[in-house]
């Protein structure tokens, strides 16, 4: 029953979701204030009802309802509670599910917080959201009903891909589609300005916290599913420049590149016509990735099922959105005043730079991610584009973006000093190379790529915060005075330098993995020693251990260092017992900012048991940095000026403006 | 600086960014692709040993064979079948029979040396190149892998 009421709150969310197309523009285009003001209620009650589809849906997975095909294809009844629910979204239908949920999650969002839009830019974003809706959730009807009966009833589930039965599922996609969907919105804005065939600076300054938002989300998702991998997979990597993967990395890239341009744009003025493209390419990469993932063109772990139409029709999608926004774009971006030109040297040429280096990069990425699909379209030729296609590319193109960095803020608007600012990056530039030797000679030496990106990040970390000191006069001033200089600080200042700072910590612990891992692949007997790094491990068995849908061989190892037992590590080969599927527990301790990584592999015919044991140096450092940057982002979007709906409405601010 | 010579700075900035995006790509493609055959078509196309090959087919019932840390099998695509070697552990889901992709080179002997090997993430997929391999040598069942059974 739950199901099918579900069911039909879908096809409602379907028929309002058309009404928030059609409604407001028609009331843009009569300019009817009162078919305008439609949106707001249209848009809250559909993210109702897709709210009750979607509760509809975890409660048919909690109950274990294995007459709905989804759940019995993805769900076992002896699966914990945490992975029914979780499970909701850990196949194809599922997910596209909650996708549809985050975006009319969004479109309440604009609805509650849009208040300060003006009504015919509120009205089109509205809208084209409502487009976005529209579409997906006909998708969904017609060819990924996750309601759809079976009959006879089955008696048992096939299970949740073990695999996916992590906490990792809870957090990971919700994040990821939290940055994807989020971005919807700032294409909505940029389709709204086109139509409109005005944007000035308060459309960047409207524009920005929802950029930000899903900017926030995004770095989150991306590193999670990173961890997850990481931890999960067994081979302690922790990117593998998968296309999937590539997939949320080329949004991030866009996204990022969009989050500066809106700051010229607010600022100056400039960059109106590009920031507005550069929307649109941020979403129809997020498009593109969910065409990727979902039509089965490419095979990987995210990869739920294969089915032709589907493809064509997210395919249709992709035509859709991306050449219907780019084709408005190529008529109406003419009638966009576009801004003055500027001087090189300026906050404003340094942030182009980073347009220009971000864009490369993903316009790179993009080339490796579709090159292995073209050529064989084309040729019929299989082949890979891997690791070392990316490492060569966006590598460079990332350190060049680097080394830049810290030079923007440096720069003053409109025109900057390049001397006083090549002054204070020697001061890092120093700093770091002092730092780096200093590791490398802790280290005992390294690879020289290595020492490389070790001075690279270090000097984008020393540079940013040289940044910081010298708009608090810090050590130039009294202390008082930095501090009060500090409370003045808008909290955006101190986002930039967290989120700047977390790129140099993220490129740290990416060098210092690459550089100085160690791995021993080992075959082990009870009593056995190995040693890594500085600890000496003792193997001290297996043990069987039964969980709630799974049995555990769990081997032991006492960690000493210096003779001293300072940890244990249990790493484990998982059974999954409803379809009798293996999964690899890796066994992960953390010391300090480095792991120590233990995975257990099949036992060799001597009674002994392989294991990989790694031991990879500040690692953590990879996924720490990318919070420090989402907080950094967080801090941001808390600023007075950036809150969301922030801009007040004008005959306020002028009423404010005497009295300063 | 007059507004030609800033537009003209500008636009020279984004040619020299985006040359040196396009060189390295260039470059990459040219040297760090890898090339996916089957058993079928290593045997037709003489390949000289050294260079990095994907090749993808079914473990051969019966051929795995553990010694220590290294393993060997074969892997087949119904026509003709390959001996493979791999040092490491291998992953979850690896079983005769079912569909793997291995990554590494020949040697001289007509050996693949893998250093990575690929399974399916899931018990009811097949990686897509298996299945296409599968699929031209006609032993490809319907319902297998890549469809729901």
């Amino acid at each position: 029953m739950i199901a099918e009421l579900a069911h039909y709150a879908l096809i409602l969310a379907f028929a309002l979701s058309v009404a928030q197309l059609v409604l407001p523009l028609w009331g843009v285009a009569k300019n009817d204030s009162l078919l305008m003001s439609v949106a707001e209620p249209v848009a809250l009650a559909g993210f109702g009802f897709v709210t009750f589809a979607f509760a509809g849906l975890i409660v048919a997975f909690v109950q274990s309802d294995f007459s709905v095909a989804s759940v019995f294809a993805n769900s076992h009844s002896a699966q914990p509670l945490l992975y029914k629910i979780t499970g909701v979204w850990g196949n194809h239908e599922g997910s596209m599910l909650l996708w549809a949920l985050v975006l009319s999650t969004f479109s309440a969002l604009v609805a509650i917080f849009g208040g300060t839009l003006p009504a015919r830019l509120r009205a089109n974003i509205l809208g084209i959201e409502g487009a976005i809706a529209a579409v997906f959730l006909f998708f969904i009807l017609a060819t990924s009903n996750p309601f759809l009966r079976i009959d006879p009833v089955p008696f048992e589930g096939r299970e949740l891909n073990p695999i996916l039965q992590d906490i990792g599922l809870a957090i990971h996609p919700p994040l990821l589609y939290l940055g994807y969907v989020g971005f919807s919105i700032t294409f909505a804005f940029a389709v709204a300005a086109l139509v409109e065939g005005r944007v000035d600076p308060a459309w960047a300054r409207w524009v920005r916290p929802w950029a930000l938002t899903a900017w926030i989300f995004l770095t989150l998702g991306i590193a999670m599913g990173s961890y997850w991998a990481y931890y999960e997979l067994g081979w302690g990597g922790y990117w593998f420049w998968d296309p999937v993967e590539n997939a949320s990395l080329m949004p991030w890239l866009a996204g990022t590149a969009l989050l500066h341009s809106a700051v010229v744009m607010e600022k100056r003025d400039a960059l109106k016509v590009w920031t507005v493209l550069l929307a649109i390419v941020t979403f129809s990469l997020s498009l593109l990735g969910t065409f990727l993932v979902r039509s089965g063109v490419l095979t990987s772990v995210h990869t739920f099922a294969n089915d032709p139409a589907r493809g064509i029709f997210i395919l249709g999608i992709l035509v859709l959105f991306i050449g219907g926004s780019l084709t408005l774009f190529a008529f109406r971006a003419p009638v966009l005043k576009s801004g003055g030109l500027f001087a090189p040297i300026s906050r404003e040429g340094a942030l182009i730079l980073n347009n220009l280096f971000l864009t490369a990069i993903a316009a790179t990425v993009l080339t490796g991610t579709l090159y292995p699909l073209a050529l064989e379209a084309i040729t019929g030729e299989k082949i890979s584009v891997g690791a070392p296609f990316f490492n060569r590319t966006v590598g460079p193109l990332f350190i060049c973006l680097l080394l830049i960095m810290p030079a923007g803020p440096l720069l003053a608007w409109k025109r900057g000093d390049i001397t006083g600012v090549a002054e204070r990056l020697a001061f890092a530039t120093a700093i770091a190379l002092v730092a780096a030797g200093y590791f490398l000679w802790l280290a005992n030496g390294g690879p020289i790529l290595a020492a490389f990106g070790l001075f690279v990040s270090i000097y984008v970390i020393v540079g940013t915060l040289v940044e910081f000191a010298e708009r608090l006069l810090l050590f130039r001033a009294p202390f008082e005075t930095s501090v009060a200089r500090a409370k003045g600080l808008p909290r955006s200042a101190f986002g930039t330098v967290l989120a700047h700072a977390g790129i140099g910590l993220v490129l740290f612990g990416i060098v210092a993995e690459a550089g100085w891992s160690e791995e021993r692949i080992v075959a082990l007997k009870a009593g056995e020693r190995v040693s890594i790094a500085s600890f000496d491990l003792t193997f001290t068995g297996v043990v069987q251990r039964d969980g709630e849908n799974w049995r555990d061989q769990v081997g032991r190892f006492e960690v000493r260092r210096g003779g001293v037992l300072v940890a244990v590590v249990e790493s484990s080969k998982r059974l999954y017992l409803a379809n009798n599927q293996p999964t690899t527990e890796a066994g992960i301790t953390t010391f300090g900012l480095g792991q120590l990584y233990i995975s257990l592999g099949d036992s060799t015919p001597g009674g002994a048991i392989s294991a990989r044991i790694y031991w990879k140096p500040i690692v953590t450092l990879i996924w720490l940095g990318a919070i420090v940057m989402a907080v950094g982002g967080a801090l941001s979007l808390s600023d007075r000026r950036l809150r969301i709906g922030a801009p007040r409405p004008a005959g306020r601010r002028s009423a404010v403006a005497p009295a300063e | 600086m007059t507004r030609r010579q800033r537009r003209l700075v500008l636009i020279g900035t984004a040619l020299a960014v985006l040359s040196l995006a396009a060189a390295l790509v260039l470059s990459a493609l040219r040297d760090s692709i890898v090339f996916f055959m089957t058993p079928t078509e290593l045997a037709a196309k003489q390949v000289s040993p050294g260079i990095r090959l994907r090749i993808g087919g079914l473990v051969k019932d019966g051929s795995l064979v553990r010694e220590g840390l290294s393993a060997r099998f074969e892997v087949t695509d119904g026509n003709k079948s390959l001996p493979v070697t791999y040092q490491g552990a291998l992953p979850d889901l690896f079983r005769e029979q079912q569909g793997v992709v291995a990554e590494g080179t020949l040697d001289k002997a007509g050996i693949f040396r893998a250093d990575t090997v690929l399974a399916k993430h899931d018990e009811r997929y097949m990686p897509r190149e298996v299945a296409d391999a599968l699929k031209k040598q006609g032993v490809w069942r319907e319902g297998e892998g890549a469809k729901r059974k």
